[in-house]
């Protein structure tokens, strides 16, 4: 296991990587862009997929937040690292992303498989019993991410799945740190709402 | 049904299977045809051109001025400029009520 003092070294040895690279783009070296979309797009990726179902979908987010960083490249001062400046361009062209392709949040839940009724019914007999591991669940998260509005999806998302605090939502998204705390008890509320109907249409 | 239990269980299973981090083969590739296909916002050429359109927009705000100022008839006054500024100048002068006291 690397001591503090390495590992501390080793990021700052990243860190001047990526402002050397930056720097060489910014002088008319484009082709240095390539080992950041290279080191970056993975993170990307996983972060997209969280908020689009298709991958073509989640392809265009990632091509946008690229085309993106790069055209505003000039303005990272290089004050925080670099990804989390890129990771701010995420969260808020996936926000973009909710925003445009907000549907008719019509009920999702009368089409429930087999296996989503069954975990359910586990849930309702042994909440224990039902696993977190099972497709089913992550089936059923998805489907009641996908009826929240945008700003409560992505709170919900930051807040609850991935575990940031409020400071760092607020940082990502732009918003203040009150709108943040505003925003996430609505969209708990919000959340209550949706499984409640959920639970209707599979009960009724 | 425990909604809040069901909250917790569902937030769990999201945490307990995060998507893939997976790139699509070539991707880095199309991202680098596509940003050398747009070129670079140069900061400095967005101001000299909006600076230029407003340098533009004045000149002919100057021009409709000008023409309107020579197309319109003059209108005719008895006395010159310099006495009508003369006129201007000392009418607050020899008012009733005026005191330096």
């Amino acid at each position: 296991m690397l001591s503090v003092p390495t590992a501390f070294g080793i990021v700052k040895k990243m860190e001047r990587a990526d402002a050397e690279l930056i720097a060489a783009v910014g002088k008319g070296d484009t082709a240095s862009f390539e080992p950041l979309v290279q080191k970056y797009s993975p993170q990307l990726f996983a972060t997209a997929r969280r908020y689009a179902r298709r991958e073509s979908e989640v392809e265009d987010i990632v091509q946008e937040v690229w085309v993106k960083a790069f055209q505003k490249l000039d303005t990272f001062r290089g004050e925080a690292p670099f990804e989390h400046w890129l990771m701010r361009l995420a969260v808020r062209t996936c926000y973009d992303f909710l925003r445009r392709h907000q549907r008719n949040r019509e009920d999702m839940f009368t089409d429930l498989t087999d296996s989503e009724v069954d975990w359910l019914d586990r849930f309702v007999a042994e909440p224990d019993g039902a696993t977190e591991e099972a497709a089913a669940a992550r089936q059923l998260v998805e489907r009641v991410l996908a009826q929240l509005s945008p700003p409560a999806r992505l709170v919900i998302t930051l807040l609850e799945i991935e575990d940031r605090s409020v400071k760092e939502i607020a940082q990502l998204t732009g918003w203040s740190i009150p709108l943040v705390k505003v925003r996430a008890f609505r969209a708990r509320a919000e959340m209550r709402k949706v499984l409640a109907r959920m639970v209707r249409s599979k009960y009724l | 049904m425990n909604l809040s239990g069901l909250h917790r269980k569902l937030i769990a299973a999201a945490r307990a299977q995060p998507p893939g981090d997976q790139v699509p083969y070539t991707f880095e590739k199309r991202v680098m045809a596509l940003v050398a296909a747009r070129p670079r916002m140069d900061a400095g050429a967005l101001w000299a051109r909006a600076l230029w359109r407003g340098a533009g927009i004045c000149v002919a705000f100057v021009l409709l001025f000008s023409a309107l100022t020579l197309l319109l008839p003059a209108k005719r006054s008895s006395s010159d400029l310099s006495q009508d500024f003369e006129k201007t100048m000392l009418s607050a002068v020899g008012q009733d009520g005026d005191s330096f006291e």
